[in-house]
């Protein structure tokens, strides 16, 4: 038969190695599917199998161990085109070290077919045994022959979704076999049992590769024969920019700051600490000012301490931090506890606004204690807290920060809205 | 247009705007807003089950002529970088968001940090040059976002967008009318009917591109040492030109991709030098001091690495160098001046928090004027 896709008569392989088998039954199944030769992409992973890239006049790539079948995933998706065939070769070592990339690629059905080269034993570094080594075969880092019984990795990404699974001997015309599954759409992967005629005959002298099987247990069948299930990249080319008209902050009311201001806020997570924050922010943008605002809060998100750190600047902000707050507003004990060394710290010129239901701690900061908890609910007490704080500062108008709250889910709850509109006087 | 926003939704709307196609990341705290809105705006979005799935699925699309980003954070990227070598090979285009947070290891997932220049600088084994940009304030996620993507695509290279927690999640007022149009980057493929050899440079040393599934010429990728054709080679000269050839393309091109800001104060004999995070703290530092009269100059390198002869040629005119950034050792500093730097050049360093201005403001006048 005249090569196509194989351009040279020397194979890079070990005399009797059923990499050589592989190739030259990859090259005859190709034909009788009857592929372009730049219809095919082949990926290899890294081992023996691996260096044949050179003999294919494919295109090739030529990865990571291991990761062949995720850069085949890469390659399947970015193509986007099942008339592409992309078929890896990959060793049982390369597929027990990217086992999970197996089983994702058989689950998201990307378009490829897999070929397993099993010679049980990783054949580049001396021999060691891989999870796909079966019950007794002994390798030369392990003389007295593996313990466990081998993945059976037909078996895997069968379960995991394939479309079409076998495992076959690698003796002999496999032609057939291969062309078999290269026809598939989706995922199909062939497991090709052979034996490393330099590592696996010296271990186990006298081992012919049918006996090994059958002893083993090690079924030859197909697997999985499913409707094709292929993975279609979706492409979205009517998304909206993330700077929707929606984002505008009008300036329409005013300020009275001449300076920077700074607010920590410290609450307790789950209790609108971040909203109140935010709406205090926009306040400030819709009265003309520069604002930041910096959330801190435990990676659980919903439990322990909330807090943020507020800007407001009629001068553009450079640093967003602020080791000295100006005003320091607490709602519950988790706050305490999260702003303490800020109160230990804050000087006569700071203000402290403080839930009366907690301990007032030792400060030099002027307090202001109220009964936010108590009056409003421990979710509504950061915001009324910065109502309060409005109202003896009078740094931005009341009616942004109004117009804040009136446009928020917290107005809704009518009674809440109308005991802030009778506390504050708006 | 006023709005109060983040710098990830500037990256992100940068990137696309850019040209770039594809998203594939897996989430990691600081860098989770670079995912959200990924995924509510990029062409093709991808959520991959690790970091080294995540780059390998990149470099798939990129071999296939897309252009993808990920984000990610130092625990992930170190997933990444055998990846990362391998798409350096290869020689694939793609973005890398690098948002730093406090290590090692898994350190402090909320707190940011500067701690991985070090690493970049010697991520490739063999200490090649890989482009390393990072922001310094908003504009920055806006125009370093456009430049990475553009520096990946011109350079035929994976590049590092290098910023930290604070940057892509503070919320900031922002008028959105200030920033430059972004006008897709333009792909260029390899268009002659003579045979395509995939590694041969062009005049400045970037080899032209195919997609490993064009119907008109074979392609070739390997992540080994190889010749020109992709041929996997081991050590012929051919193969070893070709390693080096790759490296001098990122180095003799830096002026393609070389961005700094230098505020000059002929007054001033002190230079301040920052960058990431603590490029701002510099800059109202500098601030403050001229206001009490004190003048000093600021420079915030944004293009970090490769580490260009200008950054050296600037800061050798002044005789104090003030240099701040938020990690322990003085990475930055070291990258520029080794393990033992001149008695001019000192350092404010931090750790679990950003650097205050007070604290530069107290070196300078310890040192300058």
């Amino acid at each position: 038969m005249e090569t196509k896709f194989i351009n040279t008569d020397t194979l890079p392989f070990c005399s009797g190695c059923g990499h050589t088998t592989i190739s030259r039954n990859t090259e005859k199944a190709l034909q009788k599917i009857g592929l372009n030769l730049l219809d095919v992409i082949l990926v290899t992973d890294i081992g023996c199998h691996g260096i044949i890239d050179k003999a294919f006049d494919t295109h090739t790539v030529h990865g990571l161990h291991g990761r062949s079948v995720a850069l085949a995933s890469g390659i399947s998706a970015g193509v986007n085109n099942p008339d592409k065939k992309v078929i890896v070769y990959i060793g049982d070592g390369g597929a027990s070290i990217g086992m999970q990339h197996l089983l994702d690629a058989a689950h998201n059905g990307y378009n490829m077919t897999v070929v397993v080269h099993n010679n049980m034993l990783y054949g580049m570094t001396g021999g060691q045994p891989s999870e796909l080594t079966p019950k007794g075969f002994k390798t030369p880092t392990l003389p007295q022959g593996a313990t466990h019984k081998g993945y059976d990795i037909c078996g895997l990404v069968a379960t995991a979704g394939a479309s079409y699974v076998s495992r076959i001997t690698g003796i002999g015309d496999i032609s057939d076999q291969l062309a078999e599954a290269f026809s598939r759409t989706g995922f199909s992967l062939v497991e090709v049992m052979e034996i490393c005629p330099s590592y696996g005959v010296k271990s186990n002298p006298g081992i012919k590769l049918k006996t090994l099987i059958e002893e083993a247990g090690i079924e030859i069948k197909v697997y999985a024969d499913n409707e094709p299930k292929a993975f279609e990249t979706q492409e979205r080319n009517d998304l909206p920019s993330l700077f929707s008209p929606s984002l505008e902050i009008k300036e329409e009311f005013t300020h009275r700051l001449d300076k920077p201001v700074r607010l920590f806020l410290s609450g307790t997570a789950g209790e609108g600490v971040q909203s109140a924050a935010e709406m205090f922010i926009r306040a400030g943008m819709r009265c003309g000012l520069q604002g930041t605002k910096k959330g801190s809060y435990p990676v659980t998100v919903g439990v322990g301490f909330s807090a943020s750190n507020l800007i407001l600047s009629p001068e553009p902000i450079f640093y967003t931090g602020a080791p000295r707050p100006d005003v320091i507003l607490v709602t519950s004990e988790d706050g305490i506890k999260f702003a303490r060394k800020l109160i230990d710290n804050a000087g006569e010129e700071a203000l402290l606004i403080i839930d009366s239901t907690l301990e007032t701690p030792k400060t030099r900061a002027r307090v202001v204690s109220h009964h936010f908890r108590e009056h409003f609910g421990g979710r509504n007490a950061m915001i009324t807290a910065l109502f309060e704080y409005l109202r003896q500062s009078n740094i931005i108008s009341m009616d942004a920060l109004k117009k804040q709250f009136m446009d928020s889910k917290m107005a809704a709850n009518t009674k809440l809205k109308a005991l802030i509109e009778e506390t504050f006087g708006i | 247009m006023q709005a109060l926003i983040d710098g990830s939704r500037l990256m992100t709307e940068a990137l696309v705007k850019a040209g770039a196609e594809v998203f594939i990341g897996y989430p990691i705290t600081p860098a989770n807003n670079l995912y959200l809105f990924s995924g509510k705006r990029f062409k093709t979005f991808l959520a991959a089950p690790d970091e080294i799935t995540t780059l390998q699925w990149m470099s798939g699309f990129a071999a296939a002529g897309k252009l993808p980003v990920t984000a990610t954070s130092f625990p992930g990227f170190a997933l990444m970088l055998e990846s990362i070598n391998m798409a350096y090979m290869m020689e694939l285009p793609m973005v890398i968001v690098l948002v730093q947070r406090l290590g090692p290891a898994t350190g402090t997932a909320t707190s940011g940090a500067q701690g991985d220049i070090a690493l970049l600088n010697g991520m490739l084994s063999g200490g090649y040059s890989i482009p390393v940009i990072s922001t310094s304030e908003a504009n920055d996620c806006w125009e370093m976002a456009e430049n990475a993507l553009k520096t990946a695509v011109e350079l035929r290279t994976p590049v590092i967008l290098l910023t930290s927690k604070e940057e892509v999640m503070t919320q900031f007022s922002f008028d959105l009318d200030t920033l430059k149009e972004i006008k897709a980057v333009e792909r260029k493929y390899y268009s002659s009917d003579g045979k395509f050899i995939p590694y041969k440079r062009d005049e400045r040393g970037v080899p032209e591109f195919l997609p490993v599934n064009n119907d008109r010429h074979q392609v070739r990728y390997t992540a080994s040492t190889h010749n020109e054709n992709g041929i996997l080679e081991g050590i012929t000269p051919g193969a070893l030109n070709n390693t080096i050839s790759i490296n001098k393309k990122i180095e003799k091109n830096i002026d393609s991709y070389l961005y700094y800001d230098l505020e000059k104060d002929d007054a001033s004999d002190t230079l301040l030098v920052s960058y990431g995070i603590t490029a701002n703290a510099a800059r109202e530092a500098a601030v403050r001091l001229r206001k009490e009269g004190r003048p000093v100059s600021v420079f915030i390198p944004k293009t970090l690495l490769p580490i260009p002869d200008k950054y050296m040629n600037i800061m050798s005119g002044y005789s104090n160098i003030v240099i701040a950034e938020e990690n322990h050792p003085g990475l930055y500093r070291k990258l520029l001046f080794g393990v033992k730097a001149p008695t001019n050049v000192h350092s404010v360093n931090a750790i679990g928090r950003m650097i205050n201005p007070d604290e530069i403001i107290e070196e300078v006048k310890k040192h300058g004027n």
